[in-house]
């Protein structure tokens, strides 16, 4: 009985403390990330908690820029490999728009 | 393709397309005559009616490009300012229509004018493409070429008898959508048209092409039948376009609407592969795809001619 009490407590702890690790990773190693390829923001709608910053990275050939519908962020021209980052203090829904290419769109939920 | 017997002028307007580099075109009450250009170029009678050159279109010069479709774009452009440096009869005016620049980046506009000033025609008409607003505070190109607009991007003016309406439909995107001219700009066009005899020329330029070629892409200008519906009741409009880096016309009643090559780089055919990105194609056939538009008046009967000269 003993010996199975600790090995349950053990296994919780060491759960616990990866559990720890990983939400820490996750915050500080990870921001949430924007792709644009092919034309397209991959993902086309990301969901982040207030407080993110995100990173959009051009991996065209071609030029783009990322240009909030409402006026929030407006990036320079992105060229191949440039990032452009923005920090979401508010939650809510921000979309926004290449504006070389206004067929690219994309969205921001803020949580 | 279909052949639609509705739509007469769309069919010959494929027709005119379908011959391609080389191919002059005269314009006489909106109905095109394709004259294969050697032809032209035999019979001296031919092209010595067609008078003098009024204008030459420069267009999507994208200087700062530097990727595979065209790694010098410098020297693409310097072979076209050759070009009409070397017409027997000089422009009056040169019109840009757009995308001077790669990234609208400060440099790129500077180097792009130090060559512009090796033109022998001084005069230069431009409207911005969406390359050159690309900058956060879209402010590189007006401080450059605004006086013009008063930096709205808008603005007209009368060279030999020709109405000159310059037009800006890549601010004010609409979401997934195509370019835009907006209320206040189709409210000047409408004041600035008013008045004006149906018989005097209308030349229309503005980067995005002013009618819709492939939506998906976004070659079109969203509002650009309302401005249409202003200038249809002129005897001669000819629209001209950048953007698409290609040939492509239409003629419907008395409007000829033409988009030129690029001096940089070509790109797909509507709809041909994933994206309009760079067309690669061999180095010994690019300049065969890179050139410009000449606008000639022909005195007899009184007329615009288009002709498109490759830089090969």
């Amino acid at each position: 009985m003993n010996k199975y009490r600790s090995w349950f407590a053990a296994t919780a702890v060491a759960l616990l403390g990866w559990s720890a690790t990983w939400d820490a990773a996750a915050q500080t190693a990870d921001p949430p990330r924007i792709v644009v390829k092919n034309f397209m923001f991959q993902p086309m709608s990301l969901t982040v908690k207030a407080g993110s910053t995100v990173i959009w990275t051009n991996m065209d050939e071609e030029p783009h820029t990322v240009v909030s519908s409402s006026g929030q962020f407006r990036s320079n021209a992105l060229d191949t490999k440039d990032s452009f980052s923005f920090k979401f203090d508010k939650p809510g829904t921000y979309s926004f728009v290449c504006s070389i290419h206004p067929q690219m769109v994309g969205t921001i939920i803020v949580q | 393709m279909a052949d639609d017997p509705a739509l007469p002028s769309r069919r010959k307007a494929l027709k005119c397309m379908a011959f391609g580099a080389g191919t002059l075109f005269t314009l006489a009450g909106g109905v095109f005559t394709p004259i294969e250009l050697a032809a032209a170029a035999v019979d001296r009678k031919l092209t010595a009616g067609l008078g003098k050159p009024l204008f030459v279109q420069i267009s999507d010069t994208h200087i700062g490009f530097n990727k595979e479709a065209n790694p010098d774009v410098d020297g693409t452009l310097k072979r076209t300012i050759e070009l009409v440096n070397g017409m027997s009869q000089q422009p009056a005016l040169i019109i840009h229509t757009g995308d001077i620049t790669q990234l609208s980046k400060p440099t790129e506009f500077d180097a792009a004018q130090q060559m512009f000033s090796l033109l022998r025609t001084t005069e230069m008409h431009t409207v911005p493409g969406e390359h050159d607003t690309a900058d956060a505070t879209v402010t590189e190109y007006f401080s450059r070429f605004g006086k013009a607009s008063d930096n709205k991007g808008y603005y007209s003016f009368d060279h030999a008898g020709v109405h000159f309406v310059a037009l800006i439909n890549v601010l004010q995107f609409k979401a997934g959508g195509l370019g835009t001219l907006g209320p206040d700009q189709l409210s000047w066009l409408a004041a600035d048209l008013k008045g004006r005899s149906s018989s005097t020329p209308i030349v229309v330029f503005a980067h995005m092409p002013l009618w819709t070629i492939y939506q998906p892409w976004g070659w079109g200008t969203g509002d650009a039948d309302q401005a249409m519906s202003l200038l249809r009741r002129f005897g001669s409009v000819t629209v001209l376009n950048g953007h698409i880096h290609q040939i492509v016309q239409k003629v419907e009643g008395n409007m000829t609407f033409h988009t030129a090559r690029s001096t940089a780089f070509p790109q797909p055919a509507a709809g041909v592969g994933p994206s309009p990105g760079p067309l690669k194609v061999p180095a010994e056939q690019l300049a065969n795809m890179l050139g410009i538009t000449s606008v000639l008046v022909v005195e007899r009967p009184r007329a615009l001619a288009l002709v498109d000269t490759t830089i090969a």
